[in-house]
């Protein structure tokens, strides 16, 4: 393989992996905290939608991200309320989540339809972002690099800030957390609507990066990918970086793959396709196995908090 | 479908002042009711968009006072299809355009238990006593767009991003890569499956990754534009609209579009339900009776590209120029089609080769 051909590909699969990265590190902290919202796919849709109404209506890239991030986190603040202040089932108001989110999008995306989005281009100069060479670092839209700094943010918040340590501790042992003062709902409260604004944020990444135009189910199951992703990274930002890039690499190599033709069709797409999840079954299997049994999933995750007394 | 607004309000406040002058006969007359069911939406300006197009012709030509619709979206092809179409029936449709392949298995199953309902499934393979098919004829505009093809080329590397390597997809790539090097013969055809009808996000990605080997003609076979906004953005000779005219998002990368015309079939198969004339069969027509239809070439085709794509089209359409004239050679050099030869109607879904110069 050529340099010419090893350019596009890194840029092709940082494109794929930039949405489920985005949308991955916000589940992430929602599960830190003890809360599993399968509504990513959903939460992804409104931010799609939003993102192309906006920038139709006005032209403003960031206005439009920053829009779909609030009608996302607004989303899984409903999601909240009726998880943490109701006590719902997590699992079945997050399905219910993705479905008023599909339903919603589609609704709300009508007038959109049939329109070309403007793309969000690369910040820099264009000598460096159309460079041959160079463009490998300075050719991609904004929302990459900002997902890039996400990861590291997160972590930073995650491993290095008191607020994050509470975080952690109201997800792996809400009782305690609320005996020595902490509000365990006020926090999952908001690390929710941090992962609904980071799903928006994922979704703007199909019309401004991927395929600039709004259609019905614009994400096609990426965010389920974004799921098993957190999974995957065993509830870690840089590992869910890895495992980004390497589900994008995968997604990516696939079409690369098959354009090449000749021997490098050696795998049945199908396999290709279910490559991403069988990867994250067989991590969960290698941890499990090294944990003597134990998942690393924060102790709380998916259950009702319900104080006692 | 039965949407009242103030208008269709005046026109019923009208019929019933008219009804004492006709007697009581229009309420004997029951509205037909006609149920379609799409594998995506209306709006995705490819496959689905055809096929209500083409209902919403119907309901002028026959008019909404005789049929009504029912159209129901996002039924994906399997199990569930088959509770769609059997609710529509037992809601009373009494005839049921079922338009993907995939929902065969379903519709047969359905119809077996409802004899008196009308099934129609679009590019089906089988037919029953109340289950017709009706497909079009793609391959014959594939042949006029690989001609275009051929011609523009400047890489001699074209590409098809299909959906499932099924019969109907496979024929259209052969009858692209026919055609093309009929009038180029250095050309040869990328094909690049994406496993799904629609995945806009795939098929950018294959589109991307043909282009970074050198394509710079794109057809695709889904349902969608996604494929065509690439080559726009990276500036390739260009790429075709697939089921409907997609230049909006295309506007100098579309060099044109083969349309899917569904109408005038709608139109003649439930007036046929309406006088009760309705029959088993299997309507496949093409460029000829106007189902398919090539749409408006983009000016930077220079005119003899145009003369020559016509051309294709005209003697297709007059019937003498078949998109499968041997001698065709397969693209492991063996000999298909012996000249003086072609592949009929009959033959062409037992296809399982790709012809010459396609990379699959």
């Amino acid at each position: 393989m050529t340099l010419d051909l090893i350019i596009p590909i890194i840029i092709t699969l940082v494109g794929a992996s930039t949405p489920i990265l985005l949308a991955g590190l916000g589940e992430l902290v929602a599960e830190k905290s003890g809360v599993l919202n399968l509504g990513v796919e959903g939460m992804m849709l409104i931010g799609a939608v939003i993102t192309v109404a906006v920038v139709l209506l006005t032209g403003n890239h960031w206005l439009a991200i920053i829009c779909a991030a609030g009608a996302s986190a607004a989303a899984a603040l409903i999601f909240g309320f009726l998880t943490l202040s109701l006590s719902a089932n997590q699992v079945a108001t997050g399905l219910a989540l993705t479905i008023f989110g599909t339903g919603f999008s589609a609704l709300f995306g009508q007038p959109y339809t049939g329109k070309a989005v403007p793309l969000f281009r690369s910040p820099f100069p264009p000598e460096l972002a159309a460079d041959p060479v160079w463009r490998v670092v300075f050719g991609y839209s904004p929302l990459v690099y900002f997902s890039l700094i996400m990861v590291v943010a997160v972590w930073w918040f995650l491993q290095r800030t008191r607020a994050g340590l509470i975080l952690r501790a109201v997800g792996e042992n809400d009782l305690s957390a609320h005996s020595i003062g902490y509000s365990v709902i006020g926090v999952r409260y908001l690390a929710v609507a941090f992962g609904g604004a980071m799903a928006g944020i994922a979704g703007s990444c199909f019309p401004l990066i991927l395929t600039p135009q709004w259609v019905e189910r614009l994400t096609t199951g990426r965010g389920w990918i974004a799921l098993a992703l957190v999974v995957f990274a065993a509830w870690r930002p840089f590992r869910l970086l890895a495992g980004a890039y390497l589900f994008g690499l995968v997604m990516t190599l696939e079409v690369y793959a098959k354009a090449a033709g000749g021997g490098f069709r050696v795998l049945p797409s199908e396999l290709w396709a279910a490559l991403p999840y069988l990867a994250t079954i067989l991590v969960l299997v290698l941890i499990s196995m090294r944990r003597g049994g134990s998942s690393s999933a924060p102790a709380c995750l998916g259950k009702p908090f319900l104080p006692t007394g | 479908m039965t949407v009242l607004n103030r208008r269709t309000l005046i026109k019923i406040g009208g019929a019933a002042a008219a009804l004492p002058l006709v007697g009581g006969r229009a309420f004997a007359q029951e509205k037909l009711k006609v149920g379609f069911v799409l594998i995506g939406t209306p709006d995705d300006n490819g496959w689905n968009f055809g096929h209500d197009t083409g209902r919403k012709y119907m309901l002028d030509q026959i008019g909404a006072d005789k049929v009504e619709t029912t159209v129901v979206t996002n039924v994906a092809e399997g199990p569930d299809s088959e509770r769609v179409f059997r609710e529509l029936a037992q809601q009373g449709h009494k005839l049921i355009y079922a338009t993907s392949f995939g929902y065969g298995d379903y519709v047969h199953k359905v119809a077996k238990q409802f004899p008196d309902v009308k099934f129609e499934w679009a590019t089906g393979n089988s037919t029953a006593p109340n289950v017709s098919i009706y497909n079009a004829k793609f391959h014959e505009g594939r042949a006029v767009l690989g001609t275009i093809a051929g011609m523009m080329t400047k890489t001699n590397t074209l590409a098809y991003i299909g959906s499932f390597p099924i019969p109907e997809v496979r024929m259209g790539i052969n009858a692209f890569a026919i055609a093309a090097r009929k009038v180029n013969p250095e050309v040869k055809v990328k094909v690049v499956y994406v496993d799904s009808w629609f995945d806009p996000a795939k098929e950018a990605d294959a589109a991307r990754a043909l282009i970074d080997q050198g394509v710079d003609v794109i057809t695709q076979h889904t349902d969608g534009p996604a494929a065509l906004q690439v080559a726009e953005e990276r500036g390739i000779v260009g790429g075709f609209g697939q089921g409907a005219d997609m230049s909006a998002f295309a506007p100098k990368a579309h060099l044109t579009a083969i349309i899917d015309n569904w109408g005038p079939h709608y139109v003649k198969s439930v007036q046929s339900v309406l006088d009760g004339t309705w029959a088993e069969g299997s309507v496949w027509d093409g460029i000829a009776s106007g189902e398919v239809e090539i749409g408006k070439y983009n000016e930077k085709i220079p005119a003899d590209v145009v003369a020559a794509a016509e051309k294709v089209k005209n003697d297709i359409a007059a019937g003498t120029l078949h998109p499968f004239a041997g001698p065709i050679n397969d693209n492991a050099g063996t000999e298909r089609v012996a000249a003086g030869d072609v592949i009929d109607d009959g033959e062409f879904w037992a296809v399982d080769w790709y012809a010459e110069g396609v990379e699959a």
